[in-house]
């Protein structure tokens, strides 16, 4: 089936989300679409699915100019999607949330659920994968639960399936799996939209790439392309994957965590004995696959979560005792995991954002008596140093981009001398541009002098950052290795593959992605720490 | 994971620091990627969703909540008019008379609600004549200064529904020492407004404790202090120290206690209202202005944020609902020492309730508060001689208030009634014009 998009146009408001966007997907064929977040990429999925209305253009398949009212009809046509946020039941098994919409039944109204489990089986079979059509949708894993998708957009006979961003949740070898399954849909016919901001997995896989930017097509590349050369057509201007860094010189130990053990509120171990020390002028990146205990390990260096066991230590001085303003004010600074729910007050104005956790001490207020005019001094110099593009230091901070949002609570916490400076998910939903930003403010603040513990579930800015990289996995603290560690040994660390064998095991086998990282700079078979890369390295690949 | 592990990275040079201007478009919806759905996250509690619900709807909601509540009063105005029903007979005959008696109704309704409210233009003396205002502000007195301190709680927010417990507990000690102590002018005032702030400021923080403690929600510590509250009054008024010649009713309050009148005795308008103006505005210092105003506000619009700064909630709970208690307290000053000059089981009527309608209405802002106090002390005071001259029931001004508080409630009816914008699409709006 041959898919085609011609002039699609859609518009919320004064706001065009997609302008004249045109694209043909061959059959057979794995087409990228890249572009940053914001940049209209889901919208366009989403007119290709039938939920939104397009303002403007039509959709061509097989040469038929086609309308969608709703999903239904898209699926009808042949085109399945598999979303970023599931929709399975999870308390119905694989059979049932496939047949889930399309019940076939027999005799007085009974379920024909055999014919189901058959048609799971058959199509995870041909592509290479097996799964248990009784298994409950709760009980399996995150990759697990995105094949099911798969088979249930196949089991409506798609021959166009959309993937939007369907790596973000996957470890890197649950990655290496989908890409595989991705291969064999593409031998058997079926084309695949493949939405993503990862440049890496699109130059390992697709067959041709569209690039989105501000709603527009900006450009087709071809997947020879070099990384920086797509970066710099997503963002529109060149751009530094790489983050310049001097090597670091670690000094006096700035946290030390001694055998912490941390338990949920329904008592479940979510920290188990983990120690781990971060040196002042040194950046720790803890790695790790969402939810194994990162968050959990966060919050009690905060002491906004409970511990149970265990020591922290801040500068040599227990801490495990004190509340979070006194740790604060210890010198920790704290960007957590998720801005909106824990960073900032939406409602409040920047002015007040870039204070909130400094407007009890002089010159922010004296005598309980805000320094109204100092906060505006303040404000003022803040958005200038990290760029937070905005009209007005007056503006709720909700109303801003996700990527000013960070700005504003990285300002705010780099705007005292810190000895710690703790990072989750710094990135988190950031265009390339703010990400190249907020990386160099990291480093920065570590050339200062501080410690600096990134907590990351992107390994890309993992490696572009530590200079030693902690490996958590299920609670546990897999081990401790050097920043420059192979991407594929991470990978199975982060599965909870001790670093001795995961190097073993990686020498045997290579991922795709790894392969593609090798292939990229081939330095690294040789030298285990990459290069980063330089001015120089990209006037080379140009 | 030994120190044996750490190893330098080799690294290229330092280049030079390139331009790091970067682009910022907008992250839309859709395209952030979130948590997986495993992970669950601390949301917002129904009651602070319903609180923001209430607070960010525009002043447009507020005023077509009030013209709304007009016009179902009109309704009402109809139905209980018996010139307007006996028209109705023969509406298909001529109709002209039914709108003629419509009209009359509701304009005499109306109007006399403002002679009773505001200017009295039938009455005799130019001092009967703006009696009505006098007594419109004398009535939003204790009013404002409830809805100050209830509105500080919802900003912090708390659903404090103990307003009612608050102003007796006040009450109860201020007219104690009001009528109690001998102490020279001035003075016995000032030590009758402390003892009902500070009773008021008890009885705030006792819910504030079990909250910040042991966790119990407000809503129900509070709802159930104002019948505790309700019963200790009527206990207090029987024992010996409270007797008076009359059963349930104390003894009347030292002149020395009493707040000074405004304009001679003919009007009851005394210094509290102006008391109530100086409390609104150091409520906005507080929350405007100072440290603490800013934690309450921060720990009420987001507590997780809040907490990450190194705030504590526990703390902005206690005190949020203690200095409620306190403006509350005041607000039974007003009624002892201001108007009544006694302690008596009614009191505090139902000031307290309408206290919550008043600060909602007010957006829980001190200038909004001042100015629905004044409103609802309008309607109080218009409702009696709409009641005399008009026909009108007295009730139809609680029906009235009713309605507003639905409404206020409900801001999507009031939208799709006027065709106002859903806030929400606004602040989308205008994420998208910044993109």
């Amino acid at each position: 089936m041959k898919l085609e998009l011609r002039g699609i146009t859609k518009t919320f408001g004064s706001f065009v989300a997609n302008d004249a966007i045109d694209l043909v997907v061959e059959p057979g064929e794995i087409h990228a679409i890249l572009g940053e977040n914001g940049a209209g990429k889901s919208t366009l999925m989403n007119v290709l699915y039938g939920l939104y209305e397009p303002d403007g253009g039509e959709i061509v398949i097989d040469g038929e100019p086609v309308a969608f009212s709703g999903p239904g009809d898209a699926m009808a046509a042949g085109i399945g999607m598999v979303h970023q946020h599931f929709m399975l039941v999870p308390v119905f098994t694989v059979a049932e949330n496939i047949v889930l919409g399309q019940e076939r039944v027999r005799g007085a109204g009974l379920l024909d659920l055999e014919a189901a489990r058959r048609l799971v089986r058959e199509t995870a079979e041909s592509l290479g994968f097996s799964i248990d059509p009784d298994a409950r949708i709760e009980d399996l894993s995150v990759g697990e639960q995105q094949r099911v998708e798969i088979v249930k957009a196949l089991s409506r006979q798609a021959e166009v399936l959309i993937l939007d961003e369907p790596t973000a949740v996957l470890t890197p070898q649950e990655t290496d799996e989908l890409i595989q399954i991705m291969g064999r849909l593409k031998a058997s016919g079926t084309s695949i939209i493949f939405i993503t901001h990862k440049l890496r997995e699109v130059r390992a896989i697709a067959d041709a790439i569209t690039i989105i930017r501000l709603g527009k097509v900006v450009g087709s590349a071809d997947p020879t392309a070099t990384e920086t050369e797509l970066a710099s057509l997503m963002v529109g201007r060149s751009v530094n994957l790489g983050v310049d860094k001097a090597p670091a010189t670690p000094g006096e130990p700035a946290l030390t965590v001694q055998n912490l053990v941390v338990h949920d509120a329904n008592g479940v171990e979510v920290v188990k004995d983990v120690s781990l020390e971060v040196a002042r002028g040194e950046i720790v990146a803890l790695a790790g696959v969402q939810g194994n205990g990162q968050t959990e390990l966060t919050e009690a260096i905060l002491g906004t979560g409970p511990t149970s066991a265990g020591r922290i230590e801040l500068d040599g001085r227990d801490i495990s005792r004190l509340g979070v303003r006194e740790r604060l004010d210890a010198g920790m600074g704290f960007v957590p995991e998720d801005r909106t729910t824990s960073g900032i007050v939406a409602d409040f104005s920047i002015t007040e954002n870039l204070v909130l956790d400094l407007v009890g001490e002089a010159p922010y207020s004296s005598f309980g008596a805000l320094n109204v005019r100092y906060l505006r001094e303040n404000a003022e110099d803040r958005v200038k140093e990290f760029d937070v593009r905005t009209t007005s230091i007056e503006r709720p901070v909700g109303t801003l981009s996700g990527g000013n949002q960070q700005k504003v609570v990285l300002a705010r916490e780099m705007s005292r001398p810190l000895s710690l400076l703790v990072a989750s998910q710094p990135t988190r939903g950031l265009d390339v541009g703010s990400i190249e930003f907020v990386h160099k403010r990291i480093v920065a603040e570590r050339d200062n002098g501080a410690g600096v513990l990134i907590v990351s579930t992107e390994l890309d800015e993992v490696l572009a950052l530590a200079d030693r990289i902690a490996v958590m996995c299920n609670g546990r603290l897999v081990g401790v290795v050097d920043g420059g560690e192979d991407r594929d040994v991470l990978g199975l660390m982060m599965a909870g593959v001790p670093a001795e064998e995961a190097r073993k095991e990686a020498a045997r086998h290579h991922t795709v992605l790894g392969e593609a990282d090798l292939e990229a700079d081939p330095e690294s078979s040789v030298e285990p720490v990459p290069q980063p890369i330089t001015d120089d390295q990209v006037e080379e690949n140009r | 994971m030994t120190q044996d592990d750490r190893r330098e990275g080799s690294r290229g040079p330092d280049p030079a620091v390139e331009d790091a201007t970067p682009a910022a478009p907008a992250e839309t919806g859709p395209d952030v990627p979130h948590a997986p759905p495993s992970e669950p996250r601390p949301t917002t509690s129904v009651t602070r969703r319903v609180l923001e619900d209430i607070t960010s709807s525009s002043w447009l909601i507020t005023v077509g909540a009030v013209v709304l509540a007009m016009v179902v009063g009109s309704v009402l105005i109809l139905m209980g008019d018996t010139e307007v029903q006996a028209t109705l007979g023969y509406l298909f005959q001529r109709p002209s008379d039914f709108f003629r008696e419509s009209w009359r109704a509701i304009s005499e309704a109306y109007l006399a609600l403002f002679q009773g409210a505001v200017y009295d233009s039938q009455a005799p003396t130019p001092e009967r004549r703006i009696r009505p205002l006098t007594e419109s502000l004398t009535i939003a007195t204790p009013l404002i200064l409830a809805g100050l301190g209830l509105g500080l709680t919802f900003r912090a927010g708390l659903f404090n529904i103990g307003g009612q417990s608050q102003i007796v507990l006040g009450a109860i000690v201020g007219s104690y020492l009001g009528f109690a102590l001998e102490l020279p002018v001035g003075v016995h005032v000032l030590v009758v407004l402390l003892g009902c702030a500070l009773g008021g400021a008890v009885a705030g923080a006792i819910p504030g404790f079990l909250k910040a403690r042991f966790g119990a929600h407000e809503v129900i510590t509070t709802i159930m202090l104002n019948n505790t509250s309700r019963f200790f009054l009527l206990w207090v008024l029987g024992t010996a120290a409270f007797a008076s010649a009359t059963p349930q009713v104390s003894p009347l309050l030292e002149s020395t206690a009493r707040l000074p009148l405004l304009m001679g005795p003919g009007f009851r308008l005394h210094l509290g209202f102006v008391l109530a103006l100086a409390a609104a505005f150091l409520v906005w210092w507080l929350m405007e202005r100072s440290v603490l105003g800013f934690r309450l506000r921060a720990v009420g619009a987001n507590q997780e944020a809040a907490r990450t700064a190194g705030m504590s909630v526990e703390r902005s709970t206690v005190v949020s609902l203690a200095l409620s208690g306190l403006l509350c307290g005041l607000a039974g000053a007003m009624l002892v020492a201001g108007t009544e000059w006694k302690l008596t089981s009614s009191v505090a009527g139902t000031i307290g309730f309408d206290a919550i309608t008043v600060a909602l209405l007010g957006r829980n802002r001190p200038v909004g508060t001042v100015l629905a106090g004044l409103l609802f002390g309008a309607l109080a005071a218009g409702g009696r001689i709409m009641a005399s001259r008009a026909g009108a029931e007295a009730e139809l001004v609680t029906v009235l208030q009713a309605v507003i508080v639905l409404l206020i409630a409900a801001p999507p009816l009031v939208r799709a009634v006027f065709r106002l914008p859903d806030p929400a699409v606004i602040r989308r709006r205008r994420e998208e014009v910044a993109a």
